[in-house]
C-alpha cells in the first residue's frame, strides 16, 4: 500500500489547484522534524517522475523515514540539509517539494 | 605465469564508504590509473596477493547507491558488474564495501548485487568507529540474513584487511561466468520493499547509537549562512595563498634545475640543430610546464584533504544556489578555483562532478580563469604601458589593471556558462540530491598515495603529449633556417614566421603587427613563452628574466597603447594553450568539445580585442 499519488490522476490536476503545500518537505524551515508520508509528482521535473521517485527512494526518502531539516543554504535558504534516518542529504527545495511529510 | 590468469575482483560500494581507502590498503602503490575504453571514467586497477599466495587483480569501481546507472560513472559500475562493458571481463567476484556506521542504503545495494549472481563478500569498513561509538554489529547474523560472507575491515589500520583477504581466499574464483544474470532495474515498489527488508535486517543485526553528534555540531558552524561562508572564503584564501606563495620556492628550484641542466647539456652538445632541439625545444618547453608541478601537488593536497574530511560536499552545498544561477553545479566551484593556478588541474578536478553535462560546462569555462602562465605576459605589458601612478584615492593604476584582467576572466566565465545554459542545454538543471557524509579524519597514508598518483599522471602527460607538442612548435619556429648572410631574427624565416606574416592581415583589425602574430604561435605551447619570443623577434640577445626588463622600452616605442591594451584583452580570452585543449580532448573523450572551446575562445578574444583596440583608439585621438 503506497501513499504516493497515482501519476495518471496527478497529471489531471492543474498546478494552480494544488494550493495547500504545507505537507511538502520543501516548504519546511530549519529545525522542523517529522516523517515522510509519500512522494508526489511535480509538473516541471527535468527527469521523468519514475526516475525522480527512485532516486529519492534510493537516498532513503521512503514512507515512514524520519526527517529533520538541519541546515539551510545561505541564499534564499536553499538548498536544505536533511537528516533522513541515519544519513544527511542535501537537496534543493524545488526537488524536496515532491516529498510529502507530516509533523512528528 | 602458467595456469589461468589472475582472477579479477570488482570493488563496489556507495559513495563515501571508504572504498578507495580499502582499495589503497589492499594494493598499496600497485595501482594503474587509466580510462575505460570509450568513456571518460577513471579506471583504477590494482593487484595484491592473498594469504594463500594467490595473485588477484582488483578493480575500484565508481561509487553508486544502485546498479541502475544514472551518471556515466555509475553506468560503468553497472556494466562492469554485469559483464557488459566492451573490453572488460566479467569480474570473478564482487567485494561490496559498506560504511559500517551507515548500513541502511548499502544493504539495498547488496540485494541488487546478489541478484547478479557472482561470488560475493560484504566488507564492513570502519568497524573501529562503530565500536568506539558504542555500537555493535552481529556479523554472523548479518551474514546469515544476507546469505553471503560478511567481514569487518579497518582500511586505515595496518592489518585491517586480514579478514577480507582470507575471505577472498575462500571464494570460488574461476567459476565459469553464468550466461545470464538475475539483475534487472528495480521498480519504485521494489526499492520500497528492499528498504523495508534492509530496515528489518538492521533491526535484527545492528545496534548503532548514532554518530551524528560531532557532524551535527560541525555543520551548525560550517554550513551556517554567515560563518559557513566566512570559513569557506578563509579556506579558499589559504588554498590560494598556498598555491601561489608556498609553491614559489619549489618552482624556482625546479626552474633553476632545469635551466642549469639545459645549459650543462647544451655545453656538452656541439652547436647546431641537436643543441637547439634539446635546449630550446625540450628543456625550455617542457620545463615551462614542469614548473607547475609544485602548484599541482599543493592544489591536490588541499582537494584530497577536503574531500576525505567531507568538506567538499559542504562547499558544494554553500555555493550551489550561486552557481545554479549561471547554470553551473555547486561542485563546479573547486575546479574553477583550481584553474587560477592552471586550467589543466582545474579541468582534471572537474571529475568530482558526476553529471556529464554539468562537468562539460565547467570544463568549457575553466580556461577563462586567469592562470598563472598569463602573469608574465600581463606583467610585461602593464609595466611597459600603464603608468605607475595612484588613482581613485591611493590605488595603484597598474594593480587595478591587473585586478581588472582577473575580474574580466571570472565575469566572462560565468557569462559563458550562462549563455551555454540558455543556448545549448536550455532545460532546468538536473535535480541536486547529494549525500553530506559524516566528517572523518583524513588518513595521511591515503592522502600521500592520492598525491603520488596525481603527480605521476601529470608527469606522464608532460613526458608524452606536452613533450611532443613542444618539439612540434620548436620545429615550426626553427625550420627552414635563414639563408647565409640573412639579416633579421631567424624566426622570421621559419615556418612559424611565415605563418605569422600570412596571418598578420587577420589580426590587423585588432591592432596586432606581424611580430605579435609570430609570438602567438610558439605561445600556443605555453602562454608565457610569448614573452621570450617577443624578445627574439625584436632581436634582443637577453635571456630569462632580462628579456622582460629589456623588452619594456622596446615595446613601449614599437606598440601604440591601443595595441597593448588589445594584446592584454586577447590574452584574457584567447585559446592560447595547446596543453589545455589536449587535456579537454582527453577528459571529454571527444574532439567536438575542444573544437567548441577553441572556437568560442577565439571568437570572444577577437571581438573583445577588436572592441578594445578601436574604443581605445577613438578615446585617445
Amino acid at each position: 500500500m503506497s501513499l504516493a499519488v497515482d501519476i495518471a490522476t496527478a497529471d489531471l490536476v492543474p498546478a494552480g489547484l494544488v494550493a495547500d503545500t504545507s505537507d511538502r518537505l520543501g516548504r519546511r524551515s530549519r529545525g522542523w522534524s517529522g516523517w515522510v508520508t509519500g512522494l508526489t509528482p511535480a509538473a516541471d521535473l527535468t527527469i521523468t517522475w519514475t526516475e525522480m521517485e527512485r532516486r529519492l527512494l534510493e537516498m532513503g526518502f521512503v514512507e515512514g523515514a524520519r526527517v529533520e531539516i538541519l541546515q539551510e543554504g545561505p541564499i534564499g535558504r536553499d538548498p536544505i540539509a536533511v537528516r533522513v534516518d541515519d544519513l544527511t542529504v542535501a537537496l534543493r527545495r524545488r526537488d524536496a517539494d515532491v516529498i510529502l511529510v507530516a509533523e512528528a | 605465469m602458467n595456469g589461468p590468469a589472475a582472477p579479477e575482483i570488482a570493488l563496489v560500494g556507495c559513495p563515501n564508504s571508504g572504498k578507495t581507502s580499502l582499495f589503497n590498503a589492499l594494493t598499496g602503490s600497485r595501482q594503474k590509473v587509466a580510462n575505460y575504453a570509450g568513456v571518460t571514467v577513471e579506471r583504477k586497477e590494482g593487484s595484491f596477493v592473498t594469504p594463500s599466495g594467490r595473485p588477484v587483480k582488483i578493480l575500484d569501481l565508481p561509487g553508486t547507491y544502485s546498479l541502475r546507472g544514472r551518471s556515466p560513472d555509475e553506468i560503468v559500475t553497472r556494466d562492469v558488474v554485469l559483464g557488459r562493458l566492451a573490453g572488460e571481463e566479467i569480474p570473478d567476484a564482487v567485494v561490496c564495501v559498506a560504511d559500517a556506521t551507515n548500513l541502511r542504503l548499502v544493504l539495498r545495494l547488496v540485494m541488487e548485487l546478489k541478484a547478479v549472481g557472482r561470488p560475493m563478500v560484504l566488507a564492513l569498513n570502519m568497524m573501529d568507529v562503530v565500536e568506539r561509538q558504542g555500537g555493535r554489529i552481529d556479523v554472523e547474523r548479518l551474514s546469515q540474513e544476507l546469505g553471503i560472507p560478511v567481514v569487518s575491515t579497518v582500511a586505515i589500520k595496518k592489518g585491517g584487511t586480514a579478514a577480507l583477504l582470507s575471505a577472498i581466499d575462500t571464494l570460488p574464483l574461476h567459476e565459469d561466468p553464468p550466461t545470464e544474470h538475475g539483475w534487472r532495474e528495480p521498480s519504485a515498489a521494489e526499492i520500497r520493499a528492499a528498504h523495508a527488508e534492509a530496515a528489518r535486517i538492521l533491526h535484527e543485526c545492528a545496534f548503532h547509537p548514532g554518530n551524528e553528534h560531532l557532524t551535527r555540531k560541525l555543520d551548525a558552524v560550517l554550513l551556517h549562512p554567515v560563518f559557513g561562508i566566512v570559513i569557506l572564503l578563509a579556506v579558499l584564501f589559504l588554498m590560494f595563498q598556498a598555491v601561489f606563495s608556498w609553491a614559489a620556492p619549489a618552482m624556482d628550484l625546479i626552474k633553476a634545475t632545469i635551466e642549469w641542466t639545459g645549459v650543462e647539456v647544451g655545453g656538452v652538445l656541439p652547436d647546431g640543430l641537436l643543441k637547439s632541439l634539446v635546449v630550446d625545444g625540450i628543456f625550455a618547453g617542457v620545463g615551462a610546464v614542469l614548473v607547475f608541478l609544485p602548484q599541482i601537488v599543493i592544489l591536490f593536497f588541499f582537494i584530497i584533504l577536503l574531500e576525505d574530511f567531507g568538506y567538499m560536499a559542504r562547499a558544494a552545498f554553500l555555493m550551489d544556489r550561486l552557481m545554479a544561477g549561471t547554470g553551473l553545479h555547486g561542485r563546479a566551484f573547486i575546479p574553477l578555483l583550481s584553474s587560477f593556478a592552471c586550467a589543466i588541474p582545474g579541468i582534471m578536478a572537474a571529475r568530482v562532478i558526476e553529471n556529464r553535462r554539468d562537468r562539460i560546462a565547467t570544463i568549457m569555462v575553466a580556461p577563462l580563469m586567469t592562470c598563472s602562465a598569463r602573469l608574465p605576459v600581463y606583467t610585461l605589458i602593464i609595466a611597459a604601458f600603464i603608468p605607475d601612478r595612484r588613482v581613485l584615492g591611493g590605488f595603484g593604476l597598474q594593480g587595478l589593471v591587473m585586478f581588472g584582467l582577473f575580474a574580466a576572466g571570472i565575469v566572462s566565465a560565468l557569462a559563458v556558462a550562462f549563455v551555454m545554459k540558455k543556448l545549448i542545454w536550455r532545460e532546468a538543471p538536473e535535480p541536486f540530491i547529494m549525500e553530506l557524509p559524516d566528517y572523518k579524519m583524513p588518513a595521511p597514508a591515503n592522502v600521500a598515495l592520492g598525491l603520488w598518483i596525481r603527480a605521476g599522471a601529470f608527469l606522464r602527460k608532460a613526458g608524452t603529449v606536452i613533450l611532443a607538442l613542444m618539439i612540434l612548435i620548436w620545429f615550426l619556429s626553427t625550420f627552414p633556417a635563414p639563408p647565409e648572410g640573412a639579416t633579421g631574427p631567424a624566426i622570421d624565416w621559419s615556418i612559424a614566421g611565415r605563418i605569422g606574416h600570412f596571418l598578420a592581415p587577420v589580426f590587423e583589425p585588432i591592432g596586432f603587427n606581424w611580430q605579435i602574430v609570430v609570438a602567438l604561435i610558439p605561445g600556443m605551447a605555453a602562454r608565457e613563452v610569448a614573452v621570450g619570443v617577443l624578445g627574439t623577434v625584436y632581436a634582443l640577445s637577453a635571456t630569462g628574466d632580462e628579456v622582460g626588463r629589456a623588452l619594456q622600452p622596446v615595446l613601449a616605442a614599437a606598440w601604440s597603447l591601443p595595441t597593448a591594451l588589445s594584446f592584454l584583452v586577447w590574452y584574457v580570452f584567447a585559446p592560447q594553450c595547446v596543453s589545455t585543449l589536449a587535456v579537454v580532448r582527453r577528459e571529454t573523450n571527444s574532439r567536438f568539445w575542444p573544437a567548441v572551446m577553441f572556437a568560442y575562445q577565439f571568437a570572444l578574444a577577437y571581438v573583445a580585442a577588436f572592441a578594445t583596440f578601436h574604443i581605445a583608439g577613438a578615446l585617445l585621438r
